[in-house]
């Protein structure tokens, strides 16, 4: 019934070749534990698809449930302005209990990222629009909470397992 | 003979109220000494949601994702109320933990009598259906939205009809 209302594009992070035959989209938030759990079974479908697999991550953090969320996303988009997306995400998720602005910026620090603007862009959430973009398009695209996935743009209500995950994605490939 | 009829009445509840439907008025607890009528709201859209139950698992939960989409639904103008049979105790302490920025209202006593007249109140259950409704500024229903229970239908559906209402100018007398 929901599509995804914001196709996949260069303003996304996206991991894979985007001719691939399936793009799975995560809308998620970082202190979300049930986001957490999907990390790892994301990166087994990666591992295992190859460039089989594009994947795009969007941030939808619920800040009024996860006092540090809005922050780790903003975080997120910071490293990535500096080309670390990927490995600030990683991080985030393999620290969901430690997301504050002190671990954030240790972080920054580890990623070698020049911490000076990276301190100055969180102070000014220079990221904030963009976030709330993501949030609203998953709001229209029917994300009705975290994680929500899409495979080729088409919301995925199964559960997001492995198994499950992989064989609706070779559904959509085939 | 009365008591018959009125349950058979719940028993087979009328279906659904859809769109052109003039919104049923209704007065609610919303905390332990405040009530909320629908009718106060006249003049602008209202959002209404009907939900199971307190207390469903965080990050999936409805309530959580329009809190935190308020300022959008307040671009519109329009209020948000969720409604269920949970009393106003209930209420009180799920909206604090969630951090909740709009009224939860109790249709407790009597129980569900507004999600009758709705059209969705589930008897056997005894809780109200995962509903919503989009009621223009003049008291009339827009759209409405029943979804599995089990099933958050997200905010799509809602910002979609809230786009779809005249535009203030034509509802403004």
């Amino acid at each position: 019934m929901s599509d995804l209302t914001l196709p996949v594009s260069e303003r996304d992070h996206i991991q894979g070749p985007m001719t691939a035959p399936v793009t799975l989209v995560e809308y998620g938030d970082y202190q979300c534990p049930y986001c957490g759990q999907a990390y790892p079974i994301v990166k087994e479908l990666q591992q295992r698809l190859g460039d089989r697999l594009c994947f795009a991550f969007r941030n939808f953090p619920l800040t009024q449930i996860h006092q540090h969320a809005q922050q780790a996303a903003e975080a997120a988009e910071a490293a990535g302005a500096q080309n670390k997306f990927w490995e600030m995400h990683d991080t985030l998720f393999e620290h969901q209990r430690a997301l504050d602005d002190k671990h954030l910026k240790e972080y920054a620090a580890k990623l070698g990222l020049d911490e000076s603007r990276f301190s100055r862009e969180m102070a000014e959430h220079s990221y904030a629009v963009r976030l709330r973009e993501d949030l609203l398009s998953g709001a229209r695209s029917g994300v009705n909470g975290t994680p929500t996935f899409f495979i080729n743009g088409e919301r995925y209500d199964g559960s997001y397992d492995l198994v499950s995950l992989l064989s609706a994605i070779e559904d959509a490939a085939a | 003979m009365s008591k018959v009829k009125k349950e058979q009445g719940i028993l087979n509840p009328t279906s659904v109220l859809g769109p052109g439907t003039p919104a049923p008025d209704f007065k609610l607890q919303s905390t332990p000494d405040q009530f909320v009528s629908l009718s106060e709201f006249r003049g602008s859209p209202v959002i209404l949601a009907f939900y199971p139950a307190d207390w469903s698992p965080v990050c999936g939960d409805q309530m959580a994702l329009y809190n935190e989409l308020l300022p959008e639904f307040h671009r519109f103008n329009a209020a948000l109320i969720g409604i269920s049979v949970d009393g106003v105790w209930c209420h009180l302490a799920f909206t604090k933990d969630r951090k909740l920025r709009f009224p939860l209202l109790a249709d407790f006593e009597p129980k569900g009598a507004a999600a009758h007249t709705y059209g969705v109140y589930r008897q056997q259950d005894g809780i109200c259906e995962r509903a919503l409704f989009v009621i223009d500024a003049k008291g009339t229903i827009r759209w409405s939205y029943v979804s599995p229970v089990g099933v958050n239908p997200g905010a799509d559906g809602i910002l979609t009809a809230l786009e779809a209402l005249p535009s203030k100018q034509e509802v403004t007398k």
